[in-house]
């Protein structure tokens, strides 16, 4: 088949996945996840590093981090811009029956999957919790004189279970992230072919839209 | 279509449920994390912290946020109050007075735990006796360069034969981070007794409860969870 000009003047049919609030939500949130993560191993494992780096610095980096880090997801899900970010939201929220079953049987069981797939949930979900737990945690290490004793036992353990229930959610989610490029892609334009979203998630009906080379939508 | 609506409202708010179990896993971590370490503490002789990897290693706490930086030769512990012999000892006055080499387990109140610990120190009873103790006298008041933390022993507590002036570590002279060049070691209480950057030592005529303690930990900090003036069954890690 030759080349045209027409096919040249290619357009595709994309639909919205995630608008403009919900990819700053998204990156913002990890910018600080890394920067919490990156600054979590010197202080964990504090006699491996000593004083080489500035401890005090690297403690109150990851501190104040800690403190901003609900910020971007609150502000993105309660400002009047919010609206897709709420509908994703509930869509985590609510799962079929055989999204349980899938999730239950890890997987084997086939689903048409809505717009988030039974995974992605789960890890939305585990990653909003353990932002609650280990903001909770992290305040009672920090400012342990207002509570019992005992909580920073508690409170110590407990962050440390949650960081390395996060460190194997990220990494998941990164190696999860990289070999589906079409996906991450979205997260930078905002956009996935229709075609894609067929595929992966045929349960879920976003309006299309076509738009030329140029990634611009065109009216239709 | 019908089949769809029925679909649509066999939904379940799966999500909402997930994230409250969560949550009350890490409410349930912070109120009963400690009597689970203790419990598993007794069963597997360590705690969850030293489960998880790196879990055996020491965690810098510091009250002020910094680290006193003290040179070693600068290093100077006055030793004063109810004593005959009030005295400055410089390092090389601790190196040279008998060595007494030890390897303890360092257990953190807040639940880490770092076995194997090798120190070498001179035992605070030899210096004591050196200072010659006064009649009258009941505790030992410890003060930092850090100018924040304190600490206290009875005079008692302080003639534990494991109770150490501590200038090295690991065969090496105890780094700035870990309260160097010169720290208290109690290996039997928790480790906030063991205080760091050690720079006096007062005998005093009562217990003056140290920064920990005004914080609310036990004054008398024994590893078994003990908090009498003596630990009649001590645990010698």
């Amino acid at each position: 088949m030759t080349t045209t000009s027409t096919s040249r003047v290619q357009t595709a049919v994309r639909v919205m996945r995630f608008d403009r609030v919900q990819r700053s939500a998204h990156w913002l949130n990890a910018v600080m996840f890394l920067t919490l993560m990156f600054t979590a191993i010197p202080l964990y494992f504090g006699s491996f590093f000593g004083v080489v780096f500035e401890r005090h610095t690297i403690q109150m980096v990851h501190l104040w981090t800690g403190l901003l880090l609900p910020v971007p997801l609150i502000v993105s899900l309660l400002g009047p811009w919010g609206r897709n970010m709420r509908s994703d939201w509930r869509r985590v929220n609510r799962w079929t029956r055989a999204e349980i079953r899938w999730l239950r049987t890890l997987g084997r069981e086939v689903i048409r999957a809505d717009k988030f797939n039974p995974g992605q949930k789960a890890n939305a979900i585990f990653t909003a919790a353990s932002i609650v737990v280990l903001f909770v945690t992290g305040y009672i290490l920090q400012w342990f004189r207002f509570f019992p004793v005992s909580w920073r036992e508690g409170a110590t353990v407990t962050h440390d279970l949650f960081a390395f229930g996060v460190f194997a959610a990220v990494a998941g989610h990164v190696v999860l992230a990289l070999s589906h490029p079409a996906s991450m892609r979205s997260m930078i334009t905002g956009r996935i072919d229709a075609a894609w979203a067929a595929r992966h998630a045929g349960a879920w009906t976003p309006e299309p839209e076509v738009l030329d080379q140029a990634g611009s939508p065109t009216a239709q | 279509m019908s089949r769809e609506s029925t679909v649509g409202s066999e939904r379940v708010n799966v999500g909402r449920r997930l994230f409250l179990g969560l949550a009350a896993v890490g409410a349930a971590g912070i109120v009963f994390g400690s009597d689970a370490q203790r419990f598993l503490g007794q069963k597997l002789g360590s705690g969850i912290g030293s489960l998880l990897p790196g879990g055996d290693r020491f965690r810098i706490y510091s009250i002020t946020g910094q680290y006193p930086a003290i040179k070693p030769n600068r290093y100077r512990l006055k030793v004063s109050g109810m004593v005959d012999n009030p005295a400055t000892f410089t390092l090389a006055d601790l190196k040279a007075m008998p060595a007494t080499d030890m390897t303890k387990a360092f257990q953190c109140v807040t639940g880490w735990r770092v076995p194997d610990v090798k120190w070498r120190g001179v035992q605070l009873s030899h210096i004591l006796k050196h200072a010659g103790v006064q009649p009258g006298a009941v505790a030992l008041s410890f003060d930092s360069y850090d100018h924040a933390d304190s600490e206290s022993l009875t005079i008692e507590q302080a003639h534990l034969p494991d109770v150490i002036v501590a200038y090295e570590m690991y065969g090496e002279t105890v780094t700035r981070e870990h309260g160097g060049p010169v720290r208290l070691v109690v290996p039997q209480m928790y480790g906030y007794k063991s205080l760091k950057w050690l720079s006096g030592i007062r005998v005093v005529n009562q217990i003056e409860p140290g920064y920990w303690e005004l914080n609310g930990y036990p004054v008398n900090g024994w590893l078994d969870g003990t908090t009498g003036a003596t630990n009649p069954d001590p645990q010698l890690s």
